[in-house]
């Protein structure tokens, strides 16, 4: 059996007395796209910036293809931190996308995208730039290369990020609601780009809202309340004959919203 | 009293050698207390609660009481605790020390301005902590920075003033002994306000210009 892109093992994240996290155990297999939907303050997005390390777990493991990320947790609980030159090494291999894009507003696009070529991979400028140009053009934005982020759209930016994200060739993308920020008309733009990258066999984590991409693009959708993962399966599971009360009770105030259209 | 210029024009190389003095021990002040202001910034920021605490400590204690008596503990205060100064040197790590206070302040204000995902972004693409601080935070605070740092030399430059006291032979030490040798009190006041004034405003300008040089700089397009 082939080693899952992600694996997390017991995961408990606490912020000081209220646990946001509860014993979560998931695996996300190589080349999949995977969903984690539920309602706000449920976890999901504390989840995935577990696995960017953005936020360290209280307790539990997490490997990406295999390495631990952050911390080793032997049998017996005891845990060490890693050396902070192999927690960076392992955090290249992911790519992050925010909901708020986060550009650094002082570069321009190419600039965005080309910044962790030169300073993490030492790639001279000229050829950082020739690659991040080869991302900008996968996004569809080539012509935008040297627009601050101030010049750009919503949709735009958020493209930007992540051609910047995938700058570094990462071997899994995570995507924190990547469309909340944007209105309707721009949001087609980015999930476009993110089908593309699917369908590219890129593995995918992505938190979202928009369970009409997530039913249609993702192959195995996790649904999380008050901290706890209560289902995990592939969509035709989930969707078609839900289950668990909760998440039938979840899916219809969607469906309340019109999104039975999509059904 | 007639207002007699004659007298301040006669002594103006003396003025000339004070203006020099204040002017030197301005500039090396401010970029000592630039340079240890960032440093004390970035210490508290990163360096964990208690580096934060004791540091803060001492930056609310340095804005916290009168230039003139900080000086005045430094150069009378000192030789009890065995610290003999002359009046530059004792001037020059005074004024570095008050600017160092009030310029982490600055930076302080600097680092909390930039958003805290811009830099995970970084963290995310594995950036090192001094990358992000010197490509991502430094140049995106300097916007902001930049007019209440201009501010704080302008004010540092009126406080070079007080460095009189310890008879360092700046500016308004120079002038007000002129004023008293000459019974020239009035002209040599108006001359000291006049030279101050000058400096403050070239010193705008010039922060002005620094502005709409980054600013162009930043966001134009390319």
């Amino acid at each position: 059996m082939s080693v899952p892109a992600i694996a997390i093992r017991k995961l408990v994240k606490r912020f000081g007395e209220s646990t946001v996290l509860q014993d979560i155990e998931l695996e996300i297999p190589e080349g999949k796209v995977s969903c984690l939907i539920g309602p706000s303050g449920s976890g999901k997005s504390t989840l995935l910036r577990c696995l960017a390390f953005l936020e360290e777990p209280t307790s539990g493991m997490i490997t990406i293809n295999g390495e631990a990320l952050g911390f080793f947790e032997d049998a017996n609980g005891r845990r060490e931190r890693l050396p902070a030159n192999q927690i960076r090494a392992v955090r290249t291999k992911t790519g992050m996308v925010f909901q708020q894009f986060n550009l650094w507003p002082h570069m321009t696009a190419l600039g965005n995208v080309s910044e962790a070529l030169k300073l993490v991979r030492k790639v001279p400028k000229a050829e950082a730039e020739e690659r991040a140009m080869v991302q900008l053009r996968k996004v569809g934005l080539e012509n935008r290369a040297g627009h601050y982020p101030s010049q750009l759209s919503g949709g735009q930016q958020q493209r930007v990020a992540i051609a910047r994200a995938l700058a570094l060739e990462p071997k899994i993308m995570l995507f924190d609601e990547p469309t909340s920020a944007l209105d309707p008309e721009l949001t087609g733009e980015v999930l476009n780009v993110m089908r593309d990258l699917a369908s590219e066999g890129m593995t995918m984590v992505v938190v979202t809202h928009e369970i009409g991409f997530a039913a249609s693009v993702g192959q195995q959708i996790s649904f999380l309340d008050h901290g706890r993962l209560l289902f995990s399966g592939p969509p035709a599971e989930i969707f078609a004959k839900p289950r668990h009360p909760r998440l039938e009770q979840f899916l219809d105030t969607y469906l309340d919203r019109g999104a039975s259209m999509l059904a | 009293m007639m207002f007699d210029p004659q007298v301040i024009i006669e002594k103006l190389p003396e003025i000339g050698s004070g203006l020099f003095v204040t002017l030197w021990l301005w500039i090396a002040g401010v970029l000592g207390g630039v340079i240890a202001g960032f440093i004390v910034a970035t210490a508290r920021r990163f360096g964990g609660k208690i580096v934060n605490v004791v540091l803060g400590a001492i930056v609310e204690v340095l804005r916290g009481t009168p230039f003139l008596i900080q000086i005045f503990l430094l150069y009378y205060g000192g030789p009890f605790v065995g610290l003999m100064l002359d009046p530059i040197p004792c001037g020059l790590i005074g004024l570095t020390v008050y600017s160092a206070a009030y310029y982490s302040e600055v930076f302080r204000a600097g680092y909390a301005s930039v958003p805290v995902g811009h830099v995970e972004a970084a963290a995310c693409l594995g950036m090192t902590r001094f990358q992000t601080i010197s490509r991502i935070q430094v140049p995106e605070m300097a916007l902001i920075v930049l007019p209440p740092a201009i501010n704080l030399a302008v004010i540092l430059l009126k406080e070079s003033a007080v460095l009189s006291i310890i008879t360092v032979p700046e500016l308004t030490a120079t002038v007000s002994a002129i004023g008293s040798q000459q019974y020239a009190f009035l002209e040599a006041i108006f001359i000291l306000a006049i030279v101050y004034w000058i400096i403050v405003e070239l010193t705008d300008r010039l922060g002005r210009m620094a502005e709409n040089r980054l600013s162009r700089l930043r966001f134009s397009k390319a």
